[in-house]
C-alpha cells in the first residue's frame, strides 16, 4: 500500500492541473451528486421504477478515474453505473430517459437503470450480475492488444465481486496476458446488507493484486485527485504493454444499497463519519486552496441543476417505445 | 471433393476463416501445444502462432467472458470448450451476458461469437462427460445453435458460424469426429435454418440431429425392409428452427418421430412436437413420438450406458408403433 505516496501524488495533480481541468472535475462530481438526487425524486414518484442503485458519496471514484483516461479508453461497470456513464460524456439527457424507460435513452428503453451503454463514448455497458463485467474486461483488452491499439480498459465494481470466481480468473487472465485492464474496486464496505468483514477473508482489498502478481494500490476514493492519480499511472503501465492493475478506492455510498433500502443495518453515526468526508465538500476546500472561489463553484452547480433539469424534462417528454417493436434486437439480422 | 473426416473437416473450416478474416482467433483449454483434446485445432499454432491459437488457463467462465468482450471489441473469436459439460461453469457470460448485450443495450453492442464444444455419450465417460446439453441454449433467446451431423455440414455451419453477427453455440457430437464424407474444397457454406431432408418418405417423418442422424438413417432403412417408408429430416440447425420443413414433411406422412440424444424430458423433442402439433395437428395419424436419452445421469457400465442411450432399435419401434 502507498497510501502516503497517493496522497503526494494527489497533491502534486492539484498543481499541475489547470484550473479548467479541476472545475471540469467539480462540475461532474455535482452532476452526478444533483443528478442522483433527482433520480431518487423522480422514483419516488413513480416515473422511475424497477431496480435502481444510486452513487451518491462515491462521485470522485468514477470521476477521479475517468479523468484520468483518453475519450477512446473503454469504460465497462455494474448496476450502479449512472456516475461512471456521466463521467464517460454520455449526455444526462439520454441516460435519464433510459432510467424512465423511453424510446430516447441510451438503451432504447430496453436498459433502464442497471443497462446503460454507449457505443461512441466506449461506455461498454453497466451489468446487474456481479462480477459479470470482469470477464468482458478482459476480452475487451484482449481486443485492444490483438489489434495493436494504445487504449486502455477501466473495469469498476464492487467490493461484493472479490469473492467471486470471475475476478479471480479474470485477474489471473489479464496478468497472464498482460492485458491493458485497469480494475477499480469501489469498496463502499457493504454488498447490500453485508460487512466486506463478513463476507471477505482480507480487509485490504487492493492485497489481492499480490498472487497476481501486479500492482495494488489503496486510495481515498473520496478524493479525486487521489483517485485520478492512480489510474493515470495505472493507465501508463496498461498502455506500455506491461499489464493490469487493481486499485482499490475506499469510499461510501450516501444512500442504501437500491432505492428500497432504508439501510437500517448501518449506524447513524458511521454515516454521519462519511457525510463529513463528502468528495464534493472536501474538493470545494481543495479548490478554495487553489483560490478558486465559491461563488465559481456556485455557479456550476447552478449550470449543472439547469442541465439535470433539462434532462429530467427531455426524458419525461419523450416517447416510450412502441410494443410493436419489443422483438426487436433480439438477434443481428 | 475429398472424403474427409468430421474433425478435418472442422479444422479445414478453422483455417480457411482465419486465413480469410484477420479477425477470428481460437481460444480455449489445449488448442494450441496439445492439438484440441479432439484434436480439431491441430497443427494450427504451427500456422498462425501463439497470437491466434490461444491456450487459456482452465478458467471457462472468463474464457467464454473474454471471447465475448473481444468480440464487442471488434473481434471475431472462436472459443473452444473442452467439452460442453465444462461450458456449465460458463453459462453466466452465455446466457446473462453473450445472449442479452444485443438487445438490452439497444441493439448497439454486437456479439459475433462462436463457442464450439463437443458433446454427447456413448464413450463410457460416465455421468459427467456424457452430456448432451443443445436444450439448455436453445431455450435461450439471441444465442443461435448449429449441431451438424456430417462432415460437410460441419465445415459449411461453421463458416456460416463465422460470419453470423450472433453468439452461436456449435456443438459437435463426441463420435462423429472420425466419420468420413464428401467435403467440398474451399469455400462451402451452408446457411442456418435449412434443415436437410436426407431421405424422401411417404410414410413417417424422422426428425433428428447431430449423431443421431445416423441411426434415423440405419432405422429407416431397415424400415424399407419391413415395408415402412421413412423420410428423414437432419435439422442441422435448432436456431433457427426449419419448422416448416417438418411441417411439409408431416403433411405428407401423417406421423412424426424425433430423435435426439438430450434427456427426454424437456428436451429439444418436446419443442418440436408443440410446434408440429400447432402447425399440423390435423395431419397427425397418431401422436409425436420422442425417442431420446432416458432421464438418468450417464451410468458408466457399458450394457447400462446402451440402454441409456437411444438406439436404432428404439427408432424402429417408434416409427412401427405410429405407422
Ligand atoms: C451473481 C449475483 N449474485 C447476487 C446478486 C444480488 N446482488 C446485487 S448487488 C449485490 C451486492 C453487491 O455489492 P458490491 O459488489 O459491493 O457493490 P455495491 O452495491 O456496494 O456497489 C448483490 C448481492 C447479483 N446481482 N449477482
Ligand atoms: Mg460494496
Amino acid at each position: 500500500m502507498a497510501l502516503e505516496r497517493e496522497k503526494h501524488l494527489a497533491e502534486r495533480s492539484l498543481l499541475t492541473l489547470s484550473e479548467s481541468n479541476l472545475l471540469d472535475l467539480y462540475r461532474l462530481m455535482s452532476l452526478i451528486r444533483r443528478f442522483e438526487d433527482r433520480v431518487a425524486e423522480m422514483y419516488t414518484r413513480g416515473k422511475i421504477t424497477g431496480f435502481c442503485h444510486l452513487y451518491a458519496g462515491e462521485e470522485a471514484v468514477a470521476v477521479g478515474a475517468i479523468h484520468a483516461l483518453y475519450d477512446k479508453d473503454y469504460v465497462i461497470s455494474t448496476y450502479r453505473e449512472h456516475g461512471h456513464c456521466l463521467a464517460k460524456g454520455v449526455a444526462p439527457q439520454k441516460v435519464m430517459a433510459e432510467l424512465f424507460g423511453k424510446a430516447t435513452g441510451v438503451s432504447h428503453g430496453r436498459g433502464g437503470s442497471m443497462h446503460l451503454f454507449d457505443t461512441e463514448a466506449r461506455f461498454m455497458g453497466g451489468y446487474a450480475i456481479v462480477g459479470g463485467g470482469l470477464p468482458l474486461a478482459a476480452g475487451l483488452g484482449l481486443s485492444i492488444h490483438y489489434k495493436e491499439e494504445p487504449e486502455v480498459v477501466c473495469c469498476f465494481f464492487g467490493d461484493g465481486a472479490l469473492p467471486q470466481g470471475a475476478f479471480h480468473e479474470t485477474l489471473n487472465l489479464c496478468s497472464l496476458w498482460k492485458l491493458p485492464v485497469i480494475f477499480i474496486c469501489e469498496n463502499n464496505f457493504y454488498g447490500m446488507g453485508t460487512l466486506t468483514q463478513r463476507a471477505i477473508c482480507q480487509q485490504e482489498l487492493y492485497r489481492f493484486a499480490e498472487p497476481y502478481n501486479i500492482p495494488g494500490v489503496r486510495v481515498d476514493g473520496m478524493e479525486v485527485l487521489e483517485v485520478y492519480g492512480a489510474v493515470l499511472e495505472a493507465a501508463a503501465r496498461a498502455r506500455e504493454g506491461v499489464g493490469p492493475s487493481l486499485i482499490e478506492a475506499v469510499t461510501y455510498r450516501f444512500r442504501g444499497h437500491s432505492m428500497s433500502d432504508p439501510a437500517e443495518y448501518r449506524s447513524k453515526r458511521e454515516e454521519r463519519i462519511w457525510q463529513e468526508r463528502d468528495p464534493i465538500k472536501r474538493f470545494r476546500r481543495r479548490l478554495n486552496e487553489r483560490r478558486v472561489s465559491g461563488e465559481v463553484l456556485d455557479r456550476v452547480d447552478r449550470e449543472v441543476d439547469a442541465v439535470v433539469e433539462d434532462a429530467v424534462r427531455f426524458a419525461d417528454e419523450s416517447a416510450e417505445p412502441p410494443i410493436s417493436e419489443v422483438a426487436k434486437n433480439v438477434y443481428v439480422e | 471433393m475429398a472424403q474427409i473426416s468430421y474433425r478435418e473437416a472442422l479444422n479445414q473450416a478453422i483455417k480457411e476463416e482465419m486465413d480469410r478474416d484477420e479477425r477470428v482467433f481460437i481460444m480455449g483449454e489445449e488448442v494450441g501445444y496439445f492439438g484440441g483434446a479432439f484434436k480439431v485445432t491441430d497443427g494450427l499454432l504451427a500456422i498462425f502462432g501463439e497470437k491466434r491459437v490461444r491456450d487459456t488457463p482452465i478458467s471457462e467462465l472468463t474464457l467464454v467472458g473474454a471471447g465475448v468482450g473481444a468480440a464487442m471489441g471488434g473481434l471475431r473469436p472462436v472459443v473452444e470448450l473442452m467439452t460442453v459439460n465444462f461450458g456449465l461453469l460458463a453459462m453466466d457470460q452465455i446466457v446473462n451476458h453473450a445472449a442479452k448485450i444485443h438487445y438490452m443495450f439497444g441493439g448497439q453492442a454486437k456479439v459475433p461469437l462462436v463457442i464450439r464444444a463437443p458433446q454427447g455419450g456413448g464413450h463410457q465417460l460416465g455421468a459427467q462427460h456424457s452430456q448432451s446439453l443443445e436444450e439448455y441454449f436453445v431455450h435461450c433467446p439471441g444465442l443461435r445453435v448449429v449441431i451438424p451431423a456430417t462432415p460437410a455440414d460441419a465445415k459449411g455451419l461453421f463458416k456460416t458460424a463465422v460470419r453470423d453477427d450472433n453468439p452461436v453455440i456449435f456443438l459437435e457430437h463426441e463420435s462423429l469426429y472420425g466419420m468420413k464424407g464428401e467435403v467440398a474444397d474451399g469455400e462451402h457454406l451452408v446457411p442456418f435454418g435449412q434443415a436437410n431432408v436426407l431421405r424422401a418418405g411417404s410414410d413417417a417423418t424422422i426428425v433428428s440431429y447431430s449423431k443421431c442422424v445416423n441411426d434415423a438413417l440405419k432405422a429407416a432403412e431397415a424400415l424399407e425392409e419391413r415395408g415402412v417408408d421413412a423420410e428423414v429430416i437432419d435439422l442441422r440447425t435448432l436456431n433457427p428452427l426449419d419448422i416448416d420443413t417438418i411441417v411439409e414433411s408431416v403433411k405428407k406422412t401423417g406421423a412424426a418421430i424425433v430423435v435426439y440424444e438430450g434427456w427426454r424430458t424437456g428436451g429439444a423433442g418436446a419443442e418440436i412436437a408443440a410446434q408440429i402439433y400447432e402447425a399440423a395437428f390435423d395431419s397427425l395419424d397418431a401422436p409425436v413420438q420422442r425417442v431420446a436419452s432416458m432421464d438418468v445421469p450417464m451410468p458408466y457400465n457399458r450394457h447400462l450406458e446402451a440402454a441409456a442411450l437411444p438406439s436404432v432399435e428404439d427408432i424402429i419401434r417408434a416409427v412401427e408403433h405410429v405407422v
